[in-house]
């Protein structure tokens, strides 16, 4: 036998270390997978995805005479909320380094837009001016984070080299011009995310198109519900097209016309709301003895952490955890489609499509679908956002592959899928994946309303019941839990690879 | 004794911008011989030993200049990718989680020759560039082709290291075709020295022919 072992070699393997950070979380996914429920409630799953298939493939656009109405709306609350969000967020920017600032931003980000709604509904009722701030404010604080890495990465020399750094002249033809087109391009991306939120605070009443396919799904009429999806996506994807700036004037002068102007800001309801509502019930009556106030506060905490807050938690960091996964395999499974490497051009035409449809649907609406042909339980749940993420993951690790240079003589097929192209782009899938968390946690809450128990089911219900204190109570603990998934997800990724992290498009 | 040409390149004329990439009438290299390609940076070696590849792109192990090393993975997998062809699909799958004791007694032997042996299980991310390029060339190897075409395989290792690496890719490959820019390295290595300019072949002679004024002429403008 040859003496092959003179030297007993070393051990360190960037891919063996990637890999055993994608078995720790598969093998706590799988945990997650037996703490879930995952029950197929419906008893004929099939017949009720035969109807709504027979609903996609004969849309009727002209169902009801609202549909473009619907569509105007969407769009109107969508840029003008998204032009408040990114002129603020820009401002904000700015400050990003004074004290508070940062947090201020993350804390106003980590309320889901459709709880700003919930909670300005109470205030202004289904009001304009709901939905704008709905929008306007976590946007403002995407946006401000966005804006400040964007400033941050770019280029520095230019300012260094000028005798007057803190000038505003300075700033504008040193800065903000080598930053503006990464401005630009996010905004773009942000105003499509815009176009979604906006589409789905119709769910709650708004007049948006989530309003007309909440109410053509639960009454089974698929074909009108498809003609709304349509539409949806012909925005999204015409979006570059139709969005100008020189435009925007004449848009948002458009959007204030359409949008239904019956705001009454009454006065007696905004105090009645933060100065009494909002106030946890022991807390109300004057006049008790302090003690015993104080006693009952805390067993009202007690009881609402007892009793909703933790399931609503556990729910939500399980079902996330699990739809993290799913995701990342989906992500794995079709990022090829859009990959230069396996597909000519024709063919990555029809991947794109693919991915397209699946990263314009708000999760909201996916899940709802899934929900209608499995019943409720986690698993609609999971398969919506497992494809919703992952087709937006698969798209970017696609476009990531196509930059990269392989040897002519590469293999092909699985070969080349498993040696050549999996190990070089699994870093930048880990990172966005985890930058991909963050979002999925915010959207796992919300599913709630559709009545799986996470954090956003108690909150509704809450408002259902008009227990406003709870449902407030609930909602800062649902943004203190996006607070530390966020941390969590940054410490992993700084601690797992030194790579080189892109910025992704977060949100 | 008659050698039939192992490769047979006849007009064949490449421009690119307005200028000559290749410009090459008749260039015939017999199997058995060991041939150095030498040449100023862009007189046209990496284009024509690629031109030369694709006459038989399944018998030829290559080894570019860019090495196609893949960062995050093992130099053991690395070189073991040299043999994906010969294997099943699903070997090669398995093998990528749990190297295959053969393959990689094959591969530690290889390693050895390399002076790569410590170094096995480490991803190339971490290794130095003249390690890089001895992986390279042990994916080379373990493709166990006939032909070997190299881009200046040894660029990046000392002229004593280079030589042995020489001597192990000749023993290993009955044509050897390599693209270098060491004199010393060619004038005791090779059989047969072609020298491009500016897409032509400007000298072909057997080694023993080549005088000082000969590899001055070729690196002069």
């Amino acid at each position: 036998m040859a003496v092959h072992n003179a030297v007993k070699p070393q051990s360190y393997s960037t891919a063996a270390g990637m890999k055993r950070t994608s078995l720790w979380f598969l093998l706590i996914a799988a945990l997650c997978l037996l703490l879930a429920d995952l029950e197929v409630i419906r008893a004929d799953p099939w017949m009720e995805l035969g109807r709504i298939g027979l609903g996609l493939i004969t849309p009727n656009f002209f169902a009801t005479e609202a549909l473009l109405d619907a569509l105007l709306n969407t769009l109107a609350f969508a840029l003008i909320g998204v032009t408040i969000a990114n002129c603020v967020g820009f401002l904000l920017a700015l400050l990003f380094n004074k004290p508070g600032v940062r947090q201020f931003c993350a804390s106003i980000r980590a309320v889901h837009e459709l709880f700003w709604a919930l909670l300005f509904l109470q205030i202004f009722g289904l009001s304009t001016l709901t939905g704008i701030l709905a929008i306007a404010i976590p946007y403002s604080g995407i946006f401000a984070k966005v804006y400040a890495e964007i400033l941050e990465e770019s280029d520095h020399r230019p300012i260094n080299s000028l005798p007057k750094q803190q000038s505003l002249s300075a700033f504008f033809y040193a800065r903000f011009a080598i930053a503006y087109p990464h401005f630009r391009s996010y905004c773009l991306y942000r105003l499509e995310c815009g176009i979604r939120s906006s589409a789905i605070l119709g769910f709650i009443g708004l007049p948006t198109l989530g309003f007309h396919l909440d109410t053509a799904f639960k009454q089974g009429n698929y074909s009108e519900a498809a003609a709304l999806l349509y539409l949806f996506f012909i925005v999204i994807a015409t979006l570059r097209q139709w969005m100008r700036l020189k435009l925007l004037p004449v848009y948002l002068a458009a959007g204030f016309y359409i949008l239904p102007q019956s705001t009454l800001i009454s006065l007696e309801h905004l105090k009645r709301f933060l100065g009494e509502d909002i106030i946890p019930s022991p807390l109300r009556q004057s006049g008790g003895d302090f003690t015993e106030q104080i006693l009952a506060l805390m067993d009202w905490c007690w009881q609402l952490l007892y009793l909703q807050a933790f399931e609503g938690v556990f729910n939500t960091i399980v079902l996330s955890i699990i739809a993290l996964v799913g995701s990342g395999m989906v992500a794995l499974l079709l990022f090829p489609l859009v990959s230069r490497h396996f597909f000519s051009r024709p063919g990555r035409g029809l991947g794109h499509a693919l991915l397209v449809v699946f990263r314009s649907i708000p999760e909201l609406i996916l899940t709802f679908i899934t929900t209608l042909i499995l019943g409720p339980s986690m698993l609609p749940a999971i398969l919506a956002l497992s494809l919703h993420n992952g087709a937006i993951i698969g798209y970017l690790i696609g476009q990531h592959s196509n930059g990269l240079q392989l040897r002519a003589d590469s293999s092909r097929g699985l070969n080349l899928y498993s040696y050549e192209l999996l190990p070089r782009i699994y870093p930048q899938f880990l990172a966005f994946l985890l930058y991909r968390w963050e979002v999925i946690v915010r959207e796992t809450a919300i599913l709630g309303v559709l009545g799986i128990h996470t954090l956003g089911f108690y909150i509704d219900s809450a408002f259902e019941d008009l227990r406003f204190d709870r449902a407030l109570f609930l909602i800062l603990i649902t943004a203190a839990l996006n607070l530390s998934i966020d941390s969590l997800s940054r410490w992993l990724r700084s601690r797992i690879h030194r790579v080189n992290f892109e910025r992704v498009n977060s949100c | 004794m008659t050698h039939s040409p192992a490769f047979q390149l006849k007009d064949c004329h490449q421009q690119g911008n307005g200028q000559t990439i290749l410009d090459i009438e008749n260039l015939s290299i017999a199997a058995g011989e060991k041939v150095a390609l030498i040449g100023k940076s862009g007189a046209g070696k990496s284009t024509l030993l690629n031109k030369l590849r694709g006459l038989r792109p399944d018998e030829c192990a290559f080894c570019p200049q860019h090495h196609g090393l893949v960062p995050a993975l093992s130099v053991y997998h690395n070189i073991y990718m040299g043999g994906l062809e010969r294997h099943s699909t699903l070997i090669n799958l398995i093998n990528l989680v749990v190297p295959r004791p053969g393959s990689k007694q094959d591969i530690s032997s290889l390693c050895q020759q390399l002076g790569l042996s410590e170094k096995l299980f480490i991803s190339v991310d971490q290794l130095s560039g003249g390690q890089q390029q001895r992986t390279a060339l042990g994916r080379a190897l373990y493709q166990q082709a006939d032909l070997f075409l190299g881009d200046e395989p040894v660029s990046a290792v000392d002229n004593e290291q280079a030589g042995q690496l020489l001597e192990l890719l000749k023993q290993q490959h009955r044509t050897v075709i390599i693209a270098l820019h060491n004199e010393q390295l060619t004038r005791n290595h090779f059989d047969r020295v072609i020298g491009l300019k500016q897409g032509r072949v400007a000298m072909d002679k057997p080694v023993a022919e080549i005088s000082d004024s000969d590899l001055a002429d070729i690196y002069r403008d």
